[in-house]
């Protein structure tokens, strides 16, 4: 049966998969690697390449701004991680006991994903310089500004969907679970760490990863929240944006500075990329494991 | 603790706990609400009376929305009408090529299929960094570079995340209806059609959904393909009246960047329950 059915659909491969692989193969399986291929290179234009081994990525471990803009990153990523997901958990767990009109605060708290990260950042810089021109100072002065500007503007955009996943997860809790556990007398407190978030682990893994690989490749909110400033200029001469994060670095080492810098630009994004997939593979590899426990 | 007492600190609790939601929904709607309140204000008191209402010889009226309209040298419905081709179009394409694609995959089982496959969940983890150059540069050559070619750039690129899910919902669609249709004379082509397709609504809304959300808001990839100085979307002109040095008028931001929420809003009021769903699913899966 199988056999018969299987065969005449083989024969439509170009129409069922011809599109998408030729669209496929110009949107990412091309670029991406001409990417690690000319990360390699020395080149302004792509025509005249020169293979120059590892000297761009020498160049891109080197560069100050780059280590900068990852330790800066790193520090987002994980500030940005535990408050989304504390804040998101909580107001899930809040809206799952039954309160009155809580699925207009699930419309309200998930509102602000909707919105671009562009036009998010723009929104909250003429906020906080409402705020902070009554002090005579601006977001664009101060790198602490700038770093729990983008906290805060994240927060705003992230709690809702993280909230979204824990609902999922904690509506999936077994009810005789948590009977089982208030008859036993168990407070609400024990109830909380003991039965429900072993349950909601799942949902907790998923959100933990999504916020790390959000935080790490955020770039609409950092270009227009602050654009990487202030900078301070280093003893040689050249300048460090402080609040300039792993993206925003490689976009302004591709596109503002010297042609030259083509190579090494396109070695930090493998590099950067390396980060990202790493992060990927690792929550992979951890539901994978759990899975196999369960 | 009698029973009563009990009953009493659980709805003392349930207050305390509504009217806490209650103030952080209001700080919530806040940011939205000051941009209103700043698009009809004098541009030059946005930024000393962030806060205030625009009332007196604050109040602008429309003229910031009058002004926005060519804004940035850029007739602001165009970067509006190009937004929702791109949007419309590069979904459509998605959802009908990757569904199609979907369950190919899913059905045939060879080895050009299974690479395929792992290609494109491999290409979900990659940033749009480590391609953003040369992808722009392809789409330069290959002449990509405008709004009605630009969505076979987002079907690429795309590819990956509406293919994972697609071919894990059609996995879970019993191989007998399938079976049945060509047994009664349906080639693949209308069991595709005619069966399949109909099978798919739930996943085909989710990823809609998805790419909707993301296609709409997208900024950096259609600022490196398309020639700005012709089509812009509504990201790339918002960002161009910063990025334009000089004074920015900031009444007249306010005023676009109200114009360009109210259709997501609405869209977001219409199919909340939708979206809210496909999110779960992306998120899960992704």
């Amino acid at each position: 049966m199988k056999g018969i059915f299987k065969n005449p659909l083989r024969r439509w491969f170009w129409l069922f998969l011809g599109p998408v692989t030729a669209a496929f193969a110009i949107g990412f399986v091309w670029p991406f690697f001409q990417g690690i291929y000319l990360s390699f290179c020395k080149f302004k234009l792509v025509r005249n390449a020169k293979f120059i081994g590892l000297g761009n990525y020498t160049a891109a471990l080197k560069d100050p701004t780059f280590m900068h803009a990852f330790w800066y990153t790193a520090l987002f990523a994980l500030t940005s991680l535990l408050l989304i997901n504390i804040l998101g958990f909580a107001a899930a767990y809040v809206l799952t006991q039954g309160v009155k009109g809580s699925n207009l605060y699930r419309t309200v708290f998930f509102m602000p994903n909707l919105i671009g990260g562009i036009v998010l950042g723009y929104i909250w810089s003429m906020i906080f310089d409402g705020i902070l021109s009554r002090y005579g100072t601006s977001i664009l002065m101060e790198t602490k500004y700038g770093f729990w500007g983008l906290i805060i503007l994240m927060c705003w955009q992230q709690i809702g969907y993280m909230m979204i996943i824990y609902i999922a997860g904690l509506q999936s809790v077994p009810e005789d679970m948590l009977e089982a556990a208030k008859i036993d007398g168990a407070t609400r407190w024990q109830t909380l760490f003991r039965v429900t978030i072993p349950n909601v682990m799942p949902s907790i893994t998923i959100c933990t990863f999504l916020s790390l690989t959000n935080g790490f490749k955020l770039f609409d909110q950092n270009l227009a929240l602050t654009g990487g400033l202030p900078f301070i200029i280093q003893p040689d001469g050249s300048n460090i944006k402080t609040t300039e994060m792993l993206a925003l670095n490689i976009y302004n080492t591709f596109y503002n500075s010297n042609s030259a810098s083509k190579g090494v630009a396109q070695a930090k994004a493998v590099l950067f990329f390396i980060l990202v997939a790493g992060i990927g593979l690792a929550q992979l590899a951890y539901t994978r494991k759990r899975e196999v426990q369960q | 603790m009698t029973k009563q007492d009990s009953l009493a600190a659980e709805r003392r609790r349930k207050t305390i706990m509504s009217v806490v939601l209650a103030a952080i929904c209001i700080i919530y709607v806040l940011p939205v609400l000051s941009v209103v309140i700043n698009s009809f204000k004098v541009n030059t008191f946005v930024k000393t009376d962030t806060f205030a209402l625009p009332t007196g010889e604050m109040w602008a009226g429309f003229s910031n929305f009058i002004k926005g309209m060519t804004f940035g040298n850029y007739p602001f419905w165009k970067s509006v009408a190009f937004s929702a081709l791109i949007t419309v179009a590069s979904t459509a394409l998605i959802l009908l090529f990757t569904s199609m694609a979907a369950w190919y995959i899913a059905r045939v089982n060879s080895f050009s299929c299974k690479l395929i496959y792992y290609l494109c969940v491999f290409s979900m983890v990659v940033p749009f960094q480590m391609v953003m150059f040369t992808l722009s540069k392809t789409a330069d050559s290959l002449h990509l570079n405008t709004p009605w070619t630009i969505p076979i750039v987002y079907l690429g690129f795309g590819a990956g995340l509406s293919i994972f899910m697609f071919v894990g919902f059609v996995k879970s669609i019993p191989l007998e209806i399938e079976e049945a249709a060509s047994i009664d004379g349906c080639g693949p082509v209308r069991t595709y059609f005619s069966v399949v397709f109909p099978m798919l609504k739930p996943t085909m809304i989710s990823v809609g959904i998805l790419e909707i959300m993301w296609i709409w808001n997208d900024y950096l990839l259609p600022y490196l393909v398309l020639d700005i100085n012709e089509y812009r979307t509504i990201p790339i002109h918002i960002q161009y009246l910063k990025g334009s040095y000089g004074t920015v008028d900031l009444g007249a931001t306010m005023a676009l960047i109200l114009l360009s929420i109210i259709p997501v809003i609405i869209f977001y009021l219409i199919c909340q329950k939708h979206i809210i769903k496909g999110v779960a699913a992306g998120a899960v899966k992704g």
